[in-house]
């Protein structure tokens, strides 16, 4: 817990601005964050001495359709030295983008392919944002609480175009 | 001096080597390995969108089909990170049976993955001796659960019933034999010239460049990094077992190879321990709101198949609220982020699997690599696609 509190204390301490609540549910701290200084203080949790976030275990998107800011982003670190999990949150507009944090973790390619591809949402200076799952031509975002669990086309049937 | 060209050769996803329908797009000089896209989501079923119209039991029997080979370590992240939400406590003997079926378990995703393996570099014989013990375990998991490959045994607050008649004595059996199986398997490859040559020293990254990619479980200790979500976050009572984190030292291939031979030791032995202090007791949480009642009840009490009806067809409402929770699955650390906005379906019902991580740093792996190489790197990180794509 100590750990945790340290992590906390030195965000507010750096981004005083930004940090908008930290909360505990069930023995796991998540701090919600405003977007504008996100990729700073992700690199920040990863280059900390003290803090050392070095593996992203997940990042993933949320969506809040109909409430605004629309969607939610998720990152969740791990830090081998302290054994910690810290779960980072922010929220974003519809149109809006949020930097990429690929130059920090590796692992977040892939991620935010993933989140673009299920959300639409659009992360800036990524290399490679192309849908991941779903093929090039695929239209809407899957994942967005307003698109049908049963695909749009559900109750048409199905003629091919030749 | 001739310009040189670039041959691009599409691998997949019909590729038997790909274990699934992974299409990797090569870029080659020669033989040699210069770019390498992975391409992914042919198995894609959108089994995130497909649970938050479900209630969460009846997400249950989803997660058997993340890894088709490790279902019961899928069910077991997933009940754990819904009885977090809940906050409930399960049984003693609920956690220590399920211990050892997600170890049994753990064992034959790895006997799959040894003999696939194998199989892919060329050693045909261990397929045939790792499917000969698989099918033991198999055998195990059909009288306690009644389904093979997709068993559905775990319940939110314990297991769907307790262990049949007899089926201890099959469990010691088969303890008591496997590690002369090991021993076996170990003939075949680990000092097989053909293996090592194949092996050693192929799909080397920097153990930072691991981290930094999220590589987690055998492959991430291949480089030695001793990181294993049963060590670092104990659930489901694995603090009680005596057990260690075998690590490799420079994470090549049959690093990997070795890593995952002492994980079926111990498993092994987690497993023998788990018989051996097996408690007595209830194998379900006693909560009304949350667990079905027992079957006699329901075919004879009002009350219990008003209950039963209720849990099937409502579901129950946790609490507002977000929780991730994550298992030691047999291909690395797999978590559920869940988030309930109290109503009897998850709001979001993220997967976070340890394939899809581990595949991203494929790319890397396999750079200045032969083409040959590429098919035991794919073997020995040891992915499978229903995960990769969920």
């Amino acid at each position: 817990m100590t750990e945790i509190n340290l992590t906390v204390k030195k965000l507010k301490e750096k981004f005083s601005n930004s940090i908008l609540e930290a909360t505990t549910f069930r023995g796991e701290v998540t701090v919600s964050v405003a977007k504008g200084e996100i990729f700073e203080i992700c690199k920040f949790l990863h280059s900390d001495s003290d803090l050392h976030y070095r593996l992203l275990t997940d990042l993933c998107g949320l969506d809040f359709f109909p409430h605004t800011p629309r969607f939610g982003l998720v990152y969740l670190l791990y830090s081998m030295k302290s054994n910690q999990r810290l779960r980072v949150k922010t929220r974003v507009e519809e149109m809006e983008s949020l930097p990429s944090v690929e130059s920090i973790w590796k692992a977040a390619n892939w991620y935010e392919r993933e989140t673009y591809d299920l959300f639409g949402i659009t992360f800036d200076n990524h290399p490679d944002l192309r849908r991941i799952m779903l093929w090039d031509g695929f239209e809407g975002h899957p994942l967005r609480k307003d698109y049908p669990v049963e695909g749009p086309d559900f109750d048409k049937p199905f003629v091919p175009e030749v | 001096m001739a310009e040189t060209r670039l041959m691009t050769i599409n691998m997949g996803p019909q590729h038997p080597a790909t274990h699934g329908v992974l299409r990797i797009v090569l870029e080659l000089d020669g033989e040699v390995i210069v770019r390498s896209t992975p391409h992914l989501g042919h198995l894609h079923r959108g089994m995130e969108k497909l649970a938050e119209s479900k209630t969460y039991h009846q997400a249950i029997p989803l997660t058997d089909r993340l890894d088709y080979t490790n279902a019961m370590g899928n069910n077991l992240a997933y009940v754990l990170a819904v009885e977090k939400l809940l906050g409930i406590e399960v049984p003693k003997r609920a956690q220590y049976i399920r211990v050892m079926m997600a170890e049994l378990q753990r064992i034959a995703a790895h006997l799959i993955w040894l003999g696939t393996h194998a199989l892919d570099i060329g050693a045909m014989t261990p397929l045939l001796y790792t499917f000969r013990e698989r099918e033991e375990i198999l055998r195990i998991f059909e009288e306690v659960a009644g389904g093979r490959l997709t068993p559905t045994y775990l319940r939110i607050g314990g297991v769907s019933k307790d262990l049949p008649e007899g089926i201890e004595e099959k469990i010691k059996a088969f303890v008591q034999a496997f590690p002369g199986h090991l021993n076996e398997y170990e003939t075949l490859l680990t000092k097989n010239v053909i293996w090592l040559k194949r092996t050693k020293g192929i799909g080397i990254i920097s153990a930072e460049d691991a981290i930094s990619f999220g590589v987690t479980g055998p492959t991430l200790r291949g480089f030695g990094v001793k990181y294993d979500v049963r060590k670092a976050f104990p659930y489901s009572s694995y603090d009680e077992f005596d057990f260690e984190i075998p690590t490799g030292s420079v994470g090549d291939v049959y690093d990997r190879y070795i890593v995952r031979l002492r994980e079926m030791e111990w498993s092994n032995s987690i497993v023998r321990q788990a018989m051996e202090k097996l408690p007595k007791g209830p194998v379900l949480a006693g909560d009304p709101r949350i667990t079905l009642p027992p079957k006699d009840d329901v075919l004879t009490d009002i009350a219990s198949l008003i209950r039963q009806f209720k849990i099937v067809s409502e579901g129950f409402q946790p609490p507002k609220g977000e929780v991730y929770a994550s298992v030691e699955a047999s291909k690395g650390e797999l978590g559920f982020y869940i988030v309930s906005d109290g109503s009897n379906h998850p709001f979001r019902f993220r997967i976070r699997t340890p394939s899809f991580a581990n595949l991203g740093a494929l790319s890397k792996m396999i750079e200045g690599a032969l083409i040959a190489d590429v098919i035991s790197v794919i073997g020995s990180i040891d992915i499978v696609l229903g995960e990769v794509d969920r």
